[in-house]
């Protein structure tokens, strides 16, 4: 572990793996209240073949070309998943579904078919799978802390509107907000924490990534500022911790490790966090049970 | 068989209502002309007129899947129509947002989200900010005053997941207070609230109307329709029919209303009563 401070990879690694922690943390918090868990599901699948499209068009091994044809995949997922609950009969989960699958199943297909081409560039291509945070360069981090920085700018200006998208929508709109567009920017900030994540996490975990954090910050507070801080942390603690576990040892995943982390974090919040933890269920008050049970015709 | 609303409590009805003098020409609040909404291939509101004259207090009534809520969001623009206009102060809504504040049922939230009842209310003048500023201290006072209007003065700081049924009712009225606005759409502002709430309810939506305030409210209730309300509007999809209290809320327009389900539904709401 001291080797953090002295291995220059390591540190990278560390580094890289902690700034996608804190991104998805604050942004997962928002999809955890929306309950909106599949859409990282969803758009982390869908970011696929936008990678590999990104490759075989590039030729590029660069983490930039590829995250940017991620995001323009995930973005045109997420906005696929609009138009199909508007204008179909289909439901938002059915929609995410069908996306979701679609969008994974083309981007395993293109995967394979880039693989069968002799270049021996696209070698690293599969490590968007399952995430390898050994791959990360200063480069990528580089360009993984801009992005997530503007994101985190982002909430912070938008701030009360996305708190009126998460709390009452259609109050916003009686406000003369375009919740519309509300909603598109903030999907679009889960967008950008989900496609930085993509290299080390890979895409078949990182929507845990976007849910975990969130679910467990919940766990342990009543503000929403405190929330998405605490969620950022528990992101950062989760993506170092598992980005160090799989660099050290026995050359496991990186994101199996990174969500194994956060799933502890999860578990340990569900049982022991005041008030809402499982393990004080018998001394909670009647109080926070209350509200569930009367609802609107 | 249900006894049918009485004359006599209809007669008490004309005296608080005197301000709906009809000597007196009056501004119209909300005008809803020809409006039709459909949900699907369903028709919720088919060719529905209703005028509100300013300064009534009225009511929304009408069998479950009247469309009394859609009417509420098709005044607020929050559900397509399908035909029809709204008018809301003689001009179309979205050119006086400002003068209208809503109340959306309580179910219609999770009140489980981490925040805090001023941070609710508060979010009544996010209209007011505009993009990206943030509510401060005048945000703030306002919504400590509207919060005194409802007595919820010491609740300022709770997390809103500890609230009653009828305190979360309250602080949506706070929050539609501080929109400051003169009309007011509220959907079921009684809905689940004990009988203190909803003599504090009244009173205070009594008061907006009596400063001069448009208030619609959807309600369930019949027996409180000729005590609370000044004005009512029948709703089954086709408005029945609409004017004060006094001239509509008749035993042949109820009848008319909710069919041969009155006698059966008097006395489930009086059973729903008696369960608050």
């Amino acid at each position: 572990m001291f080797d953090l401070f002295t291995d220059y990879t390591l540190r990278t690694v560390a580094l890289g793996a902690g700034i996608l922690g804190i991104v998805s943390g604050v942004l997962g918090s928002f999809t955890v209240l929306r309950q909106q868990s599949l859409l990282g599901d969803a758009i982390s699948h869908a970011a696929l073949p936008g990678i590999v499209l990104a490759f075989l068009l590039t030729g590029s091994n660069e983490s930039l070309p590829l995250i940017l044809g991620a995001g323009l995949a995930g973005w045109i997922g997420t906005l696929l998943v609009r138009a199909i609950v508007r204008n179909t009969r289909i439901k938002n989960d059915g929609a995410l579904g069908l996306v979701l699958s679609v969008f994974f199943g083309v981007g395993l297909m293109l995967l394979t078919y880039s693989q069968s081409r002799p270049d021996a560039s696209q070698a690293g291509l599969d490590k968007f799978l399952f995430g390898q945070a050994a791959a990360l360069l200063r480069n990528d981090v580089i360009t993984m802390a801009i992005l997530g920085g503007v994101a985190i700018v982002v909430v912070g200006l938008f701030w009360k509107e996305f708190k009126l998208l998460s709390f009452d929508p259609e109050f916003g709109r009686v406000l003369g907000f375009r919740m519309g567009a509300i909603d598109v920017l903030l999907t679009t900030l889960v967008v950008i924490a989900i496609v930085i994540g993509l290299q080390t996490v890979g895409v078949v975990l990182m929507s845990a990534m976007v849910v975990a954090p969130g679910a467990a910050a919940r766990q342990w507070t009543d503000r929403l500022g405190v929330m998405v801080c605490l969620s950022a942390l528990f992101g950062a603690l989760a993506g170092v911790t598992g980005a160090l576990l799989s660099s050290t040892g026995a050359r496991l995943p990186t994101g199996p490790m990174i969500v194994l982390s956060a799933s502890v974090i999860v578990v340990v919040s569900l049982l022991v966090a005041p008030n809402r933890g499982l393990l004080w269920d018998r001394t909670r008050s009647r109080s926070s049970a209350l509200p569930a049970e009367e609802v609107a015709s | 068989m249900a006894q049918a609303p009485a004359t006599e409590s209809l007669a008490t009805g004309t005296d608080k209502g005197s301000a709906v003098s009809p000597s007196r020409p009056r501004d119209i609040a909300i005008e809803v002309m020809d409006l039709t909404a459909a949900y699907r291939d369903k028709p919720v509101l088919w060719d529905v007129d209703m005028s509100v004259p300013a300064g009534v207090l009225m009511a929304i009534v009408g069998p479950n899947g009247a469309g009394k809520t859609t009417l509420i969001k098709a005044i607020l623009g929050l559900v397509d129509i399908s035909a029809g206009r709204v008018l809301v102060g003689g001009k179309p809504y979205e050119q006086q947002r400002r003068r209208v504040a809503y109340v959306p049922q309580r179910g219609s939230v999770d009140w489980d989200f981490p925040t805090t009842v001023l941070d609710v209310v508060m979010m009544g003048r996010y209209g007011e900010l505009g993009w990206i500023k943030r509510p401060g201290a005048r945000e703030k006072q306002a919504a400590m005053e509207a919060l005194d209007k409802v007595a919820m003065t010491d609740y300022a700081q709770r997390q809103i997941s500890q609230l009653s049924g009828g305190q979360q009712q309250r602080v949506f009225l706070a929050r539609s207070l501080v929109q400051d606005a003169d009309v007011f759409l509220m959907d079921e502002p009684f809905q689940g609230v004990d009988a203190t709430t909803e003599r504090a309810i009244v009173t205070l939506l009594q008061e907006l109307r009596d400063s001069g305030a448009t208030v619609v409210c959807v309600h369930h209730d019949l027996q409180t329709v000729t005590e609370y309300f000044d004005w009512v509007t029948l709703l089954n999809v086709r408005r029945i029919a609409s004017g004060p209290t006094r001239d509509v809320f008749t035993e042949e327009n109820l009848r008319a209303t909710y069919g041969g389900r009155m006698a059966w539904l008097k006395s489930a709401s009086q059973t729903e009563r008696s369960q608050d």
